[in-house]
């Protein structure tokens, strides 16, 4: 099953497994490990260095298909177990496969925590709103009303937006995907690895057999300009056929509306220009929804800090520079003793 | 007391006496636990062999004067060998009404009280239950009472320091200490030292508790010397083996271990833990130990903590977790991954007195059907138990050899007892254990990440990082020839039944089981794991100095078991198994053996008394015939 000698290019086939894709036809968990595998191979990522680690769920099979080093771990619990792997290894470049029930029911403690701390890894959350492997019940993304075996007459509970979590959580990198952006997703799986820190991408991932079509007012083709927005930092927030559309700050309110440059005197540069170091501004785009607004794509906030395992290695090195021959004989022979003759 | 010599007319009058019980107790703000702290480190440089007892109660700071607020520290010391803390103090040192109330009932006839009469105020008493102040109301008739304003006595002492009255009043539990030195001949150096080192940077309070240290030593003096109202006694030194010794508490023994037993595999360790009483301690010592390349992880909750365990040793490190009972719970699932996936992992599991929330600082040792037994599926893993504070230390190592040299979870059995309790330890030799180097496999020829050792069936420990042996592992069933994901029926009975031959077969590369007092065959087996050890063993000394027919087992390794067990067993004519539960281990031993091993349980969240483990074994050998 291994390879012996490496080709000196890798391919994004060779990111691959030798393992049959266990995933329903036309899942478009297809297209993420994909996107995954060309991102790999654009940045020659060494195979033996990268580490995919997963809960439980769809998406959680995700390790299985690459042919890197790979965890398919417990439910919900992929962030803490792949902090323990990231503090003891700070060479592994570990990217953590999750779904939406995993992330944020089971597991919403441990994303919490991960962003907090700031782990250096990249967190990638399938979104599709729903609970796949155990047949289709309604997930903390589904939208009020969503009907599922589990509900029915309709889920009457608000749902929690991933990327907003994110940012209240404190993660400073926050991006959103769709799983069916075949060019730009393999390049938002780059940025989030080139960020040092918790990198977290929310990618909206359709479920052909329980949830198929919940993104398609902004996703089917016809949709893409008029309802999304790529934000690019530095760039006007415009969007539409002719980019005659964006977005701008409500007068005298903290809030954002949808403008027509050209239209009731509104120029261009009344339109906010992304600023991806803005937190304020990362809140505002991720909390825009259709149908109201353009849903947002991209790099929605990313502002680098101090990571957790460079504080844990800065102080593990300050003490081992302080006690560099440090013995257990020692220790145990420090403090009160005394002799029995 | 036991065995109280003829008194000698020393330069003191002092009596001679084998071995004491002393209790000291009083609000938990006094300071009880430095106070026998600081008597059990005078008390080992005064060469005795002790046992201490610290019984604390849950809530940090209980509303002072109450009897739930009592904190106690309870040392037996002697100069034959000490196996316990002493079935019932021969002194109790209270220092308010409230800690009288509480220990009274366990005091020997005619044994000593010292009471800090300051404190014994309409108040107090009233919040104590007390309708009299029992110092003079004919309470404590019979016992030999030192009634003595401890409190005004300190705060004169401790005037020309300067202290505000109040850190000048919290300086009585050392006049206390130093009044208790005085009637043990105890030195007072040791811990003027430790005074000064701790209050480095406030000279003032460490000049304050060492004149109060001082002023008790002379009370002491003068009091005897003027009216011999005090008896002062002499400890001699025990036998003990020759060699180089310290204190050591369970806590401290166990972090140790662990990082001498990674040492020995040549790993670097990773802890991570959440806060639980009694456990948190592991985290506190191992934090503060990174000098030997430990990555200690305060994780969200204990899911986490078990999870970053396991996501180390996936990395290469000893993954290491500690908890109680409540907390191992919630790591049961995590320990479940790590045995299908075969990882090492380390669990330690300080027990204490539940179901649930429970008793959270009082000890038992109910979690054995947990550890055994606790999981969903067939999930086969090692247990080990500590005996002691002292054996703590070697528990450790073996629980990171058999991890490390059989790829598997380990927990290992403290309870809370062992966990604070301390006892005089002759420093081992590190460098003088056996080595148990890890070989993280790197040879790509033939690899699959289920391949077994032979002998050990271990399967091969292969790390990311390591080039041509990229795999994945997870929770699902895995082939045991390819590794890779499989759902066949026959390969999970295949993999179910390695799983199970592994964990079995440890048993061979395991010691027999010893005889820790007593014959081999015949007679009543004692059988006991963990922190009853020492009162059995001294039920079982005593009982054979009037030779009864009465040996003691005790086991380290609870599962597997010892090879030999079932046969030792076999050879005894009745087995009684005494445990701090309702009879985990006495189910065990049934269902391996088939032996009619009969129960003696107390779950009180306090030790067993010796003369309770005494009591019953005489019943059995009187029933006998």
């Amino acid at each position: 099953m291994n390879v012996t000698t490496r080709p000196e290019k890798l391919t994004p086939k060779d990111y691959a497994s030798d393992q049959e894709v266990r995933w329903c036809p036309g899942c478009g968990d297809y297209a993420i490990v994909r996107a995954m595998q060309s991102a790999l191979a654009e940045m020659q990522a060494p195979l033996e260095k990268t580490v995919f680690i997963s809960g439980i769920g769809c998406a959680a099979r995700f390790p299985y298909y690459m042919s890197t080093y790979g965890f398919h771990t417990i439910h919900g619990r992929a962030a803490a177990i792949a902090t323990g792997t990231k503090i003891a290894n700070p060479e592994l470049d570990i990217w953590v496969i999750s779904g939406d029930g995993d992330s944020l029911s089971i597991g919403g403690n441990h994303l919490m925590h991960v962003l907090r701390r700031n782990v250096d890894l990249q967190y990638i959350l399938f979104n599709n709103e729903i609970y796949g492997l155990t047949k289709g019940q309604y997930s903390p993304t589904s939208r009020v009303g969503t009907r599922s075996p589990s509900t029915p007459a309709g889920s009457i509970d608000a749902p929690v937006s991933p990327t907003e979590f994110a940012i209240g959580c404190g993660a400073r990198f926050v991006a959103r995907g769709i799983d069916s952006q075949l060019k730009q997703l393999p390049q938002l799986f780059m940025r989030a690895k080139k960020h040092k820190g918790a990198s977290f991408v929310e990618v909206l991932q359709n479920c052909i057999v329980y949830a198929d079509g919940i993104y398609a007012d902004f996703t089917q083709k016809s949709m893409v300009e008029e309802k999304q927005i790529a934000v690019e930092h530095g760039k006007p927030l415009l969007f539409g056929k002719d980019r005659t559309k964006g977005i701008r700050l409500k007068p005298g309110r903290m809030e954002v509306e949808v403008v027509t440059v050209g239209a009731g005197g509104i120029e261009e540069k009344d339109i906010l220009v992304h600023d991806e170091t803005n937190k304020m501004m990362a809140h505002l785009l991720a909390s825009m929804e259709s149908p109201e607004f353009p849903v947002a794509v991209g790099v929605l906030y990313c502002e680098p800090g101090p990571t957790y395992d460079e504080g844990v290695y800065h102080q593990l090195d300050e003490a081992i520079a302080a006690q560099p021959k440090a013995s257990m004989n020692d220790l145990l022979r420090a403090g009160s003793t005394w002799t029995v003759e | 007391m036991e065995g109280s010599q003829a008194a000698g007319m020393s330069k003191a009058r002092r009596e001679e006496v084998d071995d004491v019980v002393i209790r000291f107790a009083g609000d938990s703000g006094d300071g009880i636990q430095i106070t026998g702290s600081q008597f059990t480190l005078t008390t080992a440089l005064a060469g005795n062999d002790l046992a201490t007892f610290p019984d604390f109660p849950a809530e940090i700071r209980a509303p002072a004067g109450t009897t739930f607020g009592v904190s106690a520290f309870q040392i037996h010391f002697g100069s034959r060998d000490i196996k316990t803390a002493g079935d019932a103090p021969d002194v109790l040192v209270v220092l308010n009404p409230a800690a009288l109330k509480v220990n009274l009932g366990d005091l020997v006839s005619g044994g000593m009280i010292i009471a800090d009469t300051g404190a014994f105020t309409d108040r107090n008493l009233k919040k104590a239950g007390f309708d009299a102040n029992p110092v003079d109301d004919g309470t404590l008739d019979g016992y030999q009472v030192v009634a003595v304003d401890i409190t005004a006595l300190t705060l004169e002492a401790v005037k020309p320091h300067g202290l505000s009255q109040k850190e000048a009043a919290r300086c009585k539990n050392m006049w206390s200490l130093g009044l208790v030195y005085w009637i043990y001949d105890r030195d007072r150096d040791p811990s003027a030292a430790w005074l000064n080192q701790r209050f480095a940077d406030r000279k003032e309070i460490a000049d304050s508790n060492i004149a109060a240290i001082n002023a008790g030593h002379a009370y002491g003096e003068t009091m005897e010397v003027s009216a011999g109202k005090v008896h002062a006694y002499s400890v001699a030194p025990a036998k003990i083996a020759p060699g180089l010794y310290r204190t050591v508490t369970g806590i401290e023994a166990l972090s140790w271990g662990i990082i001498a037993g990674a040492g020995f595999a040549g790993l670097r360790t990773t802890f991570a833990g959440y806060p639980i009483t009694p456990a948190s301690a592991i985290l506190h010592t191992l934090s503060k130990m990174k000098q030997f390349d430990v990555t200690t992880f305060q994780a969200e909750d204990e899911i986490a903590a078990a999870g970053a365990a396991i996501g180390a040793a996936y990395a290469g490190n000893l993954g290491v977790t500690a908890s109680s009972g409540p907390g191992i719970a919630l790591k049961m699932e995590a320990i479940g991954l790590a045995i299908s996936v075969e990882l090492p992992l380390i669990i330690i599991n300080v027990q204490r007195a539940g179901p649930s929330t429970g008793l959270p600082t009082k000890t038992e040792q109910s979690d054995l059907y947990q550890a055994v037994y606790g999981r969903n599926a067939d999930a086969p893993l090692v247990v080990l138990a500590a005996r002691s504070p002292s054996d703590s230390f070697d528990v450790a190592i073996e629980a990171v050899r058999l991890a490390t040299q059989f790829m598997t979870p380990v927990m290992v059995l403290a309870d809370g007892y062992i966990a604070n309790a301390s006892e005089p330890w002759k420093i081992p030799d590190v460098d003088a254990y056996d080595k148990f180097p890890v070989h993280f496999h790197t040879d790509v020829e033939g690899f699959h990440p289920f391949m077994r050792d032979e002998k050990t069936l271990a399967r091969a420990w292969a790390i990311p990082g390591t080039p041509g042996l990229e795999h994945r592992i997870g929770g699902i069933e895995k082939s045991s020839t390819t590794g890779n994901i499989s759902y066949d029926a026959e390969n999970h009975q295949v993999m179910t039944d390695l799983r199970k031959e592994k964990i079995d077969g440890i048993a061979k590369f395991i010691p027999d089981q010893d005889v820790a007092l007593g014959d081999d065959k015949g007679g009543i087996a004692v059988v006991g794991w963990g922190s009853t050890y020492g009162p059995i063993n001294r039920a079982v000394q005593l009982l054979r100095t009037q030779k009864a027919k009465v040996s003691h087992i005790h086991l380290r390794h609870i599962w597997p078991l010892p090879p030999n067990l079932g046969d030792l067993l076999r050879g005894y004519d009745k087995i009684l198994v005494p445990e701090m539960n309702t009879g985990q281990l006495t189910t065990v031993l049934r269902d391996q053996y088939l032996v009619p091993a009969e129960s003696l349980s107390k779950v009180s969240g306090m030790p067993f008394k010796v003369t309770e483990i005494e009591d019953a074994i005489r019943d059995r050998l009187e029933t006998k015939k």
